[in-house]
């Protein structure tokens, strides 16, 4: 069973040929990707092995406080990548961190004193990652969401102000629109999940000769832990953002 | 009759070093209908905007009731002086969210006999509660969205060309409300228009021309 698992080195080069496909696909039809497709491949390279050589030592030691620096490790990152989405949002890296490490948080205490995982670095790391990455997509999409209906609805918040609305009242439409929005993908990804894709938590498991009635056990706790974190993030981020619109004289200041 | 509610005392606003009004100084006594005119771009409807705590001065100062505006919380100060929209626009989903919107916010009933009384004061029918905001003409908005500003009974009114983009129809409508406010509620009324004749009360009429005020009659 094992064999099927190991890639050699001559099969990752021919695995190349997948990527000449895509720069051929560009180069006939004048795309300008050519570029991209290179660097996007090479990154990935690169990226992969210093990540696959860093869990490796990380899993060989297994030691509490390198795994949990591993986890604020990728909350940092996910946040980062989240505050660059933002669009100019002010306190952006706050909120997006406050977001993704509450939502991180809760979601790794449930799995682990559930038992669904175990707090080793083999289990720990990677649900981290796909939590992690999972909230920060959310929060792009509500930052997207909130810029968006902020400038759309401008004239509607300013209305409910000049009523003497306080800057809450004012933007909670807009903040409920924004947390559905963050949240969309998580559930429709779970209502199509097994009909349209096999995920890469069950994909991994049966790859790697788990019987696929165990592996669907770890992927039905996935994807529910996933909409609880996009939820919990979407919600934050949301009730933390809504207020940078506003100056202290409640204001709309976009 | 003489006492002061809203003083302006050398007023000014810049925006990215552009001088729109400068060196405003006016007092208005409660129960005063004040109109505003002058040529557009001349600085009347940021005034307003400066009054009515949308816009904050760069210069100058502002008082209610003897109190610099700086002090004074936004929001109670908005519930006593309410600013109505050269184009108002309707938000949530039907007329009935609209007219309790004050309401609700305020944390108190609300008060259907009034919002009922004001929409047949403007020819909307009960009905109409009910019904989708973007089921509605452009003049029936703008009247439910004035109906909206009365139903929290503001001691001030700041009118910003609220009849301009109507029709003579909607216009007569609104203004013939406007004059029955200041004749029943005595309300006070600051008011930017082109049609003097839609306020047939205004007491004072004061020019405004490239930022400064040109005279107070």
């Amino acid at each position: 069973m094992t064999s099927s698992l190991e890639i050699n080195n001559w099969s990752l080069l021919f695995s190349v040929t997948l990527l000449i496909v895509a720069m051929l696909v560009d180069y006939k039809e004048k795309l300008g990707l050519g570029n991209d497709i290179f660097v996007a491949g090479i990154r990935a390279v690169i990226q992969l092995f210093i990540i696959g050589y860093v869990l490796r030592y990380i899993l060989e030691i297994d030691n509490d406080l390198i795994t949990f620096a591993m986890v604020l490790f990728i909350v940092f990152n996910a946040s980062y990548n989240a505050h660059k989405r933002s669009e100019g949002i002010n306190r952006s890296f706050t909120i997006s961190a406050t977001a993704i490490g509450t939502g991180t948080a809760l979601s790794l205490i449930v799995l682990v004193f559930s038992g669904a995982i175990d707090w080793t670095p083999a289990q720990i790391v990677p649900i981290t990652g796909m939590i992690a990455s999972n909230a920060m997509t959310a929060i792009g999409i509500t930052y997207r969401s909130l810029n968006s209906k902020f400038s759309d609805q401008r004239q509607q918040v300013l209305e409910k102000l000049a009523l003497g609305a306080d800057k809450k009242q004012a933007s909670m439409s807009i903040v409920r629109e924004s947390i559905k929005t963050g949240m969309a993908p998580s559930i429709d990804r779970t209502k199509t999940v097994g009909l349209v894709s096999l995920p890469g938590m069950m994909a991994g498991l049966i790859f790697a000769g788990v019987d696929p009635v165990e592996a669907i056990r770890y992927q039905i706790v996935v994807m529910f832990m996933l909409i609880s974190v996009t939820s919990i993030a979407s919600f934050i981020a949301s009730y933390m953002a809504y207020k940078e619109y506003y100056n202290d004289r409640n204001q709309l200041t976009v | 009759m003489s006492e002061p509610l809203i003083e302006l005392k050398n007023v000014g606003f810049e925006v990215d070093g552009t001088q729109i009004l400068q060196d405003i100084s006016f007092v208005v006594n409660k129960g005063e209908v004040v109109t505003f005119s002058g040529p557009s771009g001349s600085g009347k409807s940021t005034l307003l905007k400066l009054i009515g705590t949308i816009l904050t001065p760069t210069s100058g100062e502002i008082l209610y009731k003897g109190t610099n505006l700086k002090e004074l919380n936004p929001i109670e100060y908005r519930k006593e002086v309410s600013y109505f929209f050269q184009n108002a626009a309707l938000f949530d989903e039907t007329v009935e969210d609209n007219l309790s919107f004050p309401a609700h916010i305020r944390e108190k009933e609300f008060e259907k006999e009034r919002a009922l009384k004001l929409m047949e004061q403007v020819q909307i029918p009960e009905s109409y509660l009910t019904k989708k905001v973007k089921d509605l003409s452009g003049g029936e908005k703008q009247r439910i969205a004035f109906v909206r500003n009365l139903m929290y009974q503001p001691d001030v009114l700041l009118l910003d060309e609220v009849t301009s983009s109507l029709d003579q129809e909607n216009r007569e409508i609104i203004g013939k409300l406007i004059n029955e406010m200041i004749e029943e509620e005595k309300i006070t009324v600051l008011s930017i228009t082109h049609n003097q004749a839609e306020i047939e009360k205004a007491s004072r009429m004061i020019e405004i021309r490239a930022g400064k005020m040109e005279e107070d009659k």
